[in-house]
């Protein structure tokens, strides 16, 4: 698809930007609605081929930022650069070459499902024989064979977002933008999503996403950064981050409302650190047992303890001390 | 422009049967009614001078037409363009930009209201309301009329956040002007008031221009002059339904 992608390999911030192209690049980026700023200022750079991750909870000024990069929305302030393109200046060029994955399902419900495909491959100016060309692949791509005909309407969610994500491809995009491109899916409908987005990664395609699903940031991302408030607040791969942010192990000590203080002075001292929410503290450390093993000889009246590994969720909380998901 | 009236025309291949017996049983009813029935006991009257009232009537209804599918297509579909589909946020992630989706949806509805306004002037002539000929001279003057209400009314839902507005818009504007800007009737048998109210609209301008291709009366005002009154009203709509796209759809 993309002329000059490599295979996608781990991302290290040495080399971030030098060797591979940077199809994204943006410096003190704003946007702000009357008066209300939604993105603050941020900077970050997009490389060929990489799939970057917008990590952060509703309002934190992901879907502001993408429809920046996309060239539909004006920047208020700042520098952006989008395949080489100024969006103020050159915006349709840049949605030419660009896949667009909305929040929303925007299709038309009254077309069939090859229809759709049709109408937006001649939205781009494609001459006609080579949308219908383009067609049978995308349908199959979406895993959409033997509905091309289907109205819109009779299709469920998992089938409706890919033929969305089939959609954004129909200009063989270089880059492809995904605003929470799960989010309202059954787990096995996600699994199908991502599946199809490794499949476009696997092709050199550059993913651009967001998402409030720190399983899905850990699953697809190469390199993300974590939004709060219209800022970042942290930059790196996910593995990177947890082991920055969060340890490799996290014990989580839940107690019942009364015994919180007598708990609390238990586990004192205990683990590398703590966070504390309403009904548990969460206590963060290299080794689970050994956590598990302090807890138990301070003999802590905890109504539950368990153990997991660290995740994108819990740099989250240490970041911005508070969770992902309202 | 052509990409958006292309894909309306992709979707109408599958909506237009629908819309057919409307244009084809609408005027058949209105014209059997007010025309033939309603007319006969007008003739006799002798108030409209030599014209029947069948020719007069009809004229009137060939512009109220134009308005009427003019208003139609500018509300509903544009309401689920930008919110109910968001259709127009899909076209807007192309290479289309915001004149694109104005005129192209403007370019269609052209194209609806000629195929109802040459329907009408068929059906109508069958009627012996005028000639065949006449009825067709004045499509353009539908198209005209049809822009001069389809525009605003494009700029007016692109400002709305809640479809109710729309069955205001229908209830309060389209109904009153379809009774009282010259229809049924010539508007000098209204009230100083409302003769002027009927005035300020492009219905009654169209009107004007159809009557005078297809009964051969003079026009009120000089031609150019609802000419004019129609053309401006589509310039000031179009200029404001991209502004209120705009501002509705790039934020």
């Amino acid at each position: 698809m993309g002329s000059e992608v490599r295979p996608v390999s781990a991302w290290s911030p040495a080399d971030a930007g030098d060797e591979r192209e940077s199809l994204v690049v943006a410096r003190g980026l704003t946007k702000r609605f009357d008066g209300f700023t939604a993105v603050n200022g941020i900077a970050f750079d997009v490389s060929a081929g990489e799939v970057f991750g917008f990590l952060g909870p509703n309002g934190a000024g992901k879907t502001s930022t993408m429809r920046m990069v996309a060239a539909v929305s004006p920047v208020t302030e700042g520098s952006l650069r989008v395949l080489d393109r100024d969006p103020a200046s050159d915006g349709a060029g840049i949605r030419a070459q660009l896949g667009v994955v909305p929040q929303e399902n925007n299709l038309d419900e009254e077309l069939s499902v090859a229809d759709n495909l049709y109408v937006y491959g001649r939205y781009f100016g494609m001459r006609r024989s080579q949308v219908r060309d383009r067609i049978p692949d995308l349908l199959e791509f979406a895993q959409l064979t033997d509905r091309g005909d289907d109205k819109v309407t009779v299709l469920s969610g998992g089938m409706k977002r890919r033929l969305v994500i089939a959609r954004a491809l129909i200009n063989t995009p270089s880059m492809v933008l995904l605003d929470e491109p799960t989010t309202g899916l059954d787990p096995q409908a996600r699994h199908l999503v991502w599946d199809r987005l490794r499949e476009l990664t696997r092709q050199g395609v550059t993913l651009l996403l967001t998402t409030h699903y720190m399983d899905e940031a850990e699953q697809l991302c190469d390199r993300l950064v974590v939004m709060s408030d219209g800022g970042i607040v942290a930059e790196g791969s996910p593995r990177q981050l947890i082991a920055e942010y969060a340890g490799r192990e996290v014990l989580e000590v839940r107690f019942l409302p009364g015994d919180r203080d007598a708990v609390l002075t238990g586990l004192d001292g205990v683990g590398s650190r703590q966070e504390v929410l309403s009904d548990r503290a969460i206590i963060y450390g290299e080794d689970a047992e050994q956590l598990t093993t302090a807890v138990s000889r301070r003999g802590v009246e905890a109504a539950s303890v368990l153990v997991r590994r660290a995740s994108l969720e819990d740099v989250f909380l240490r970041l911005t001390g508070r969770g992902l998901i309202e | 422009m052509l990409r958006v009236l292309e894909g309306e025309l992709v979707s109408y291949r599958r909506t237009w049967r629908g819309s057919v017996i409307s244009t084809f049983l609408n005027p058949v009813l209105f014209l059997s009614a007010m025309g033939l029935g309603l007319g006969s006991l007008v003739d006799r009257g002798d108030q409209l001078g030599p014209v029947p009232y069948l020719a007069f009537y009809a004229s009137g209804l060939l512009a109220a037409q134009a308005m009427q599918t003019g208003v139609g297509d500018a509300a509903y579909p544009v309401m689920a363009g930008i919110k109910w589909l968001k259709t127009y946020h899909a076209a807007l992630a192309t290479p289309l930009t915001i004149r694109d989706l104005v005129f192209g949806h403007a370019t269609f509805i052209l194209l609806r209201v000629t195929l109802a306004s040459v329907a009408f002037a068929i059906i109508a002539s069958l009627f012996g309301a005028f000639g065949l000929g006449a009825g067709l001279a004045a499509v353009p003057v539908a198209l005209l009329c049809g822009l001069a209400y389809a525009l605003p009314v494009m700029a007016y839902t692109g400002m709305l956040e809640r479809d109710t507005a729309l069955a205001g818009l229908f209830r309060f504007g389209l109904v009153p002007m379809f009774l009282l800007s010259g229809t049924f009737f010539p508007i000098d048998q209204l009230p100083a008031v409302l003769q002027a109210l009927a005035r300020a609209v492009p219905l009654w301008h169209a009107i004007e221009l159809v009557r005078a291709i297809t009964l051969a009366v003079p026009t009120t005002w000089p031609w150019w002059a609802h000419v004019g009154f129609l053309v401006a009203c589509g310039l000031v709509g179009g200029f404001l339904a991209t502004w209120s796209f705009r501002r509705r759809l790039i934020a």
